[in-house]
This record gives structure tokens, sequence and C-alpha cells, in this order.
């Protein structure tokens, strides 16, 4: 193999170990966060708005990791910055 | 494919380029105002008042309403800063609908400004509330040593702010750019209307994020 083609395998699987990875581990603990928010909320109907709104926040939080290994496999895919480097300037 | 819509050139004259980022800001912008302007222009108070007041009426005091539940006090203050900031992401992500639109919040730089309005905006009010050394005592809470992570939280925060919105959106128009390829019929559809959701949703929580943080800003420890 060529270093092109290296570079190219290597960001696709990074890319799919990344997506796996990073909604795998933040949907656990969104999971877990949700669960624990019904529970309060069957106790607790009155406090359903804070709890919701609480939950929201929270759930952004960990969906902000999710997004940021999105984000990360977007960018090996669609604007590789190493394979733009090596198809243009030193890949020989 | 193209995923940032900074590089999309729409027109120019010389050096001045416009891409289409500040293109549809300018146009989300004039949307905003020109509806604001047009209808605060024949306010009333009587009993019966013009259709479109009752909208507005009604968006304010939601706004209002959710930043009294966050804050616990009077929202006024904080009404106009993150009331717009909502109202823009929100008319930013919903008229993804139109065609030919791309939305700025799937744009990076944008995401950013309005992020780091925001991490202007938190101290701001605190200075502005509390007085300049209560707001710099607050960094020393509890003890001295919490300086530095209290600098690294504001700034992951802005961060996060930023690359939440810009991911989100970003994802969404770029998934039915690879729906369209793959499935030309329904499937976009159902996504696009899945994509209305959760740009609700991303406002709601920017907003939301952005209040939580002037509000524990403003009422800092001990009231």
């Amino acid at each position: 193999m060529d270093n092109v083609t290296i570079v190219a395998v290597v960001s696709i699987i990074t890319a799919g170990a990344t997506i796996v990875l990073g909604t795998l581990l933040p949907a656990y603990g969104e999971m877990k966060a949700l669960i624990k928010a019904l529970e309060s909320i069957t106790q607790q109907p009155d406090a359903s708005n804070v709890l919701s709104r609480n939950l929201f926040v929270g759930l952004a939080m960990i969906e902000s990791l999710a997004i940021y290994c999105l984000v990360i496999s977007i960018i090996l895919i669609f604007t590789n910055p190493f394979w733009n480097f090596m198809t243009t300037a030193g890949g020989k | 494919m193209e995923i940032n819509p900074d590089n999309m050139q729409l027109f120019g004259i010389g050096a001045i380029k416009i891409n289409a980022t500040i293109f549809y800001t300018w146009i989300v912008m004039a949307l905003l105002t020109g509806f604001s302007a047009v209808i605060t222009s024949r306010l009333s108070t009587g009993a019966k008042i013009p259709r479109w007041q009752g909208v507005l009426e009604v968006i304010v005091s939601f706004v209002s309403g959710q930043i009294r539940q966050v804050i616990g006090r009077d929202p006024w203050p904080y009404v106009p800063f993150l009331g717009t900031l909502g109202i823009f992401i929100l008319v930013c992500n919903l008229m993804e609908v139109v065609p030919l639109y791309h939305p700025p919040t799937s744009s990076l730089s944008t995401t950013a400004a309005l992020a780091v309005s925001v991490f202007f905006a938190v101290p701001f009010f605190g200075i502005m509330k509390n007085g300049l050394w209560a707001h710099i005592k607050s960094y020393f809470q509890p003890s001295f040593f919490m300086l530095p992570f209290h600098i690294i939280s504001e700034v992951s925060r802005t961060v996060s702010l930023a690359v939440r919105l810009f991911g989100n959106i970003m994802s969404e128009s770029l998934m039915i750019g690879v729906f369209l390829s793959v499935v030309p019929l329904f499937v976009p559809l159902v996504m696009q209307v899945f994509g209305l959701v959760i740009g609700v949703v991303q406002a709601y929580i920017f907003f939301t994020l952005a209040t939580v943080y002037i509000g524990s800003s403003v009422s800092i420890h001990g009231e």
C-alpha cells in the first residue's frame, strides 16, 4: 500500500470507531439520566417542569460529547486534512 | 460535498465577498427586525389588540417566564439579550424548509460568535448586578485554588455551546444531503421534519444554557 491508501484506510476506520464509541457511551449516560428523571417525574409530578428543564440541560451536556465525535468523524471523512496534505503536497 | 456555508460564495465585488452564511444571516435579521418594527409600530392597549401583537406578546411572555423560572428574579434585564439569541437561532433553524436556504447556524463561525457573546454577557450581567468586586470574588469560591477551574469551565462551556449547535445543525443538513443521493423520495422529507424538531430543541437548549450560565453568575453564593 502506498501512503495515500494508508491514510485513507486509517481515516475511514478511525471515523467508524469514533462514531461507534462516541454514540455508545453518551447513549448509556443519557439512558441513566432519562431513567432517573422519569422516575422522579412519576414520583413528583408537580415538579415536572423543573425536572424536565434540568433533564434537557443535562442531556445537552452529555450530547455535546457525542456531537464532538460526530464532528470529528465528519471532518475525517469529508474534509480530511491529512488526506489533503497527502494528495497535494507530500504524498509521493 | 460542501459542508460549510462559509465556502459558498454567492456574490461579491472585488475583495468584498459575500458568502452564504453572511447573506442568510442578513435575511434572517431583516425578517426579524422587519416583523418586529411593523408589529410594534402600532401597538394598542385596548380591549381589541391587533392579531400580530398577540403573537409577539405570547413569544415575549414565554421567554420572560422561562427566564424567571431559571433565574428566579425579575427577568426584564435579561429578556432583550436572551430572547434575541433564542429567537434568532430558532428562526435560523426553522427556515431550513425554505429551498436554497442554508442555515447560518450550520457554520462554526456563526455559532462561535453567538457563544462568544454569551461568554461576554455572563460577566457583564454579573458585574451589573453584584458589582465588580463581588463578581471577581466569585471566581475565588470556595478557595483560591479554584480560580483556574472556574476559568477552564467558562472557556470549555463556550466551546461546547458553539460546537453543539454547529454539530447538530450541520450534521442534519449533511444527513439530508446524503439521503437525497441514496433515496431521493420520501425519506429526505421525514428527515426534514425530524430536522425541524432538532432545530427547535437546539434553539431551546442554547437559550436555556445561556440563561443558566447568566443566572449562576447573577445569583452568586449566599442569596
